[in-house]
């Protein structure tokens, strides 16, 4: 199977690749996936008093695509607001790396992350926790 | 050196061009239907295929006559499973064999089972080898066939094959192998390994693809199958169709070249396996699959843990091999091979098979190891379990949400 010209981009060349401290309060951190299914995805947002996201890093376990759907999901996410990045989709990932079927599963954890880390962050700063964030697996 | 480097000599392998050479009369000078015994051309092909069959038997120390032409290894699995399933079942119903077995032979199995046959699958210790005692525990009196395979095409591992057949004959059972990855790589005697039908092809062997053979022993005991496609009674009747000449005479050239030079071939390609393996082993947490003392002399499998297959092999872009991962797959399983050693999804999702080649050369299999040492130091730097495991952290202990 080929990778898009984009995948291969954020694959070979990727984008926030890092750890921010996950014991601060400003920092948000999403661990989906398992192991055992071949993708773990860990992603992290800073987030300043406005709620707006200032800073993002991944680590990603898993194929190119899984890689490439988190190194574009940090970068959509700096300078977005918790709010805004909460409508970020799985699909708007699928076709901006134009991944086949069989790899739209990536995109749908690169969402499941961002969304476990925006609840990450909501909870530890009393913020009511998000429904979907719970799972939806 | 050219790249990509061609590292997946267990899925097929290149043709020699002396092959080539001596299949291309066949295709057009040689023309023929070798089953046409009234002219010079049908002759010609006929004296081609007898020559391919001599050339063939010669390999596995067998007699011409017992050579079955096929469309390969697949088509030979499925003649002897189902072919002995229906011409013995006056005398028992029940088929062994074991759950690291190619596709063909498994998938043949279940079909056995669809039509009322009793079948063991044999599990395998964890270093990919079956147990002898638990084969004999399972033979009945209603055990018609062994079906064990020669050597794992994922990992290598060489299985017992003179101990199975033993006990096979013990009990009034015919042994079958598919050897499609050791003809032509390391000796194969049907007498002395004590053979009823083996399966092989000749894409394994530097020939071209689908051609392949069954082999089909006629003395001590003489063994029939049952023919699974009706026609013309081609090779003896157990497989009608007109015979692919030029194929034909490949997968002959093919086994001469081997039984001349195999022994210095696997020689040469266990030293560069082993200089592989043991500079890749030389990174930290990578564990090599199967045994390594009964293995073929080309093959190695090893687990990169904390990084996952597919997208190792995206970062050895220039290197061309497989991985038990599955991520390609709709299923979404790993390899079923490396499962049933007991490895753990993690490490099965981790593995890569380096598959060296007659042509592979040492100035390939460094550049190898520089790329796939490479990859996998970058794979870890993005990889969140390496961090973790770098931590200190069990990752055992941590609850994945499954998806």
């Amino acid at each position: 199977m080929a990778y898009s010209e984009k995948v291969i981009d954020h694959y070979t060349h990727p984008r926030n690749v890092g750890t921010l401290d996950k014991s601060s309060s400003k920092v948000g951190t999403g661990l989906v996936g398992a192991p055992e299914c071949g993708d773990v995805m860990r992603l992290q947002i800073e987030v300043d008093d406005k709620h707006m996201i200032t800073d993002a890093k991944f680590k990603t376990f898993g194929c190119g695509s899984a890689i490439a759907s988190s190194s574009l999901a940090t970068e959509w996410l700096k300078g977005k607001s918790i709010d805004d990045a909460m409508k970020i989709d799985n699909m708007d990932i699928v076709e901006e790396l134009a991944l086949p079927p069989v790899k739209i599963h990536c995109s749908v954890l690169a969402e499941d992350a961002i969304k476990a880390a925006i609840n990450d962050y909501r909870v530890k700063n009393g913020m009511e926790a998000l429904e979907s964030a719970k799972s939806h697996h | 050196m050219n790249l990509p480097i061609y590292l997946d000599n267990n899925a097929t392998t290149p043709m020699d061009p002396r092959v080539l050479e001596a299949m291309l009369p066949y295709f057009n000078a040689k023309f023929g239907n070798a089953a046409s015994r009234n002219h010079a051309f049908g002759w010609a092909a006929e004296e081609g295929v007898d020559y391919a069959r001599e050339q063939v038997a010669k390999l596995i120390g067998a007699n011409e006559k017992e050579i079955i032409f096929t469309s390969g290894a697949t088509e030979s699995d499925n003649l002897a499973i189902k072919g002995v399933f229906e011409m013995y079942k006056e005398k028992g119903n029940h088929i062994i064999t074991c759950v690291t077995e190619h596709k063909a032979v498994l998938d043949a199995c279940k079909h056995i089972e669809k039509l009322g046959g009793s079948v063991t699958y044999l599990p395998v210790k964890s270093d990919g080898l079956i147990d002898l005692a638990e084969l004999e525990a399972a033979m009945t009196e209603k055990t018609i066939l062994v079906s064990i395979m020669h050597a794992n095409n994922e990992i290598g591992v060489i299985q017992p094959i003179k101990e199975i057949s033993a006990i096979a004959h013990k009990y009034g059972a015919l042994y079958m192998s598919d050897s499609t990855q050791t003809v032509g790589k390391i000796p194969v005697d049907v007498n002395a390994d004590g053979i009823d039908l083996m399966a092989f092809t000749a894409h394994k062997m530097y020939g071209p693809k689908g051609v392949g053979a069954l082999y089909v022993r006629r003395k001590n005991p003489r063994v029939k199958v049952t023919a699974q496609m009706d026609g013309g009674g081609h090779e003896r009747g157990m497989r009608s169709g007109t015979l692919n000449v030029p194929g034909i005479v490949g997968l002959g050239k093919a086994c001469e070249l081997c039984r001349l030079e195999m022994g210095e071939d696997a020689k040469r390609l266990s030293k560069l396996r082993d200089k592989l393996q043991v500079s890749l082993t030389e990174l930290e947490e990578s564990y090599v699959n199967g045994n390594v003392e009964h293995r073929l002399p080309h093959v190695a499998n090893i687990s990169f843990k904390y990084v996952e297959g597919e997208g190792l092999m995206m970062a050895m872009k220039d290197l061309a091999v497989s991985s038990g991962s599955a991520c390609t797959s709709a299923s979404l399983e790993p390899s079923y091979v490396l499962k049933s050693l007991g490895l753990s999804d993690d490490l099965a999702h981790s593995s890569i098979r380096f598959g060296l080649g007659r042509f592979t050369t040492e100035e390939e299999v460094d550049f190898a190891i520089k790329q796939t040492k490479h990859a996998v130091n970058h794979l870890r730097d993005l990889s969140p379990l390496w961090e973790m495991f770098k931590e200190g952290i069990d990752l055992d202990k941590i609850e994945w949400a499954e998806h």
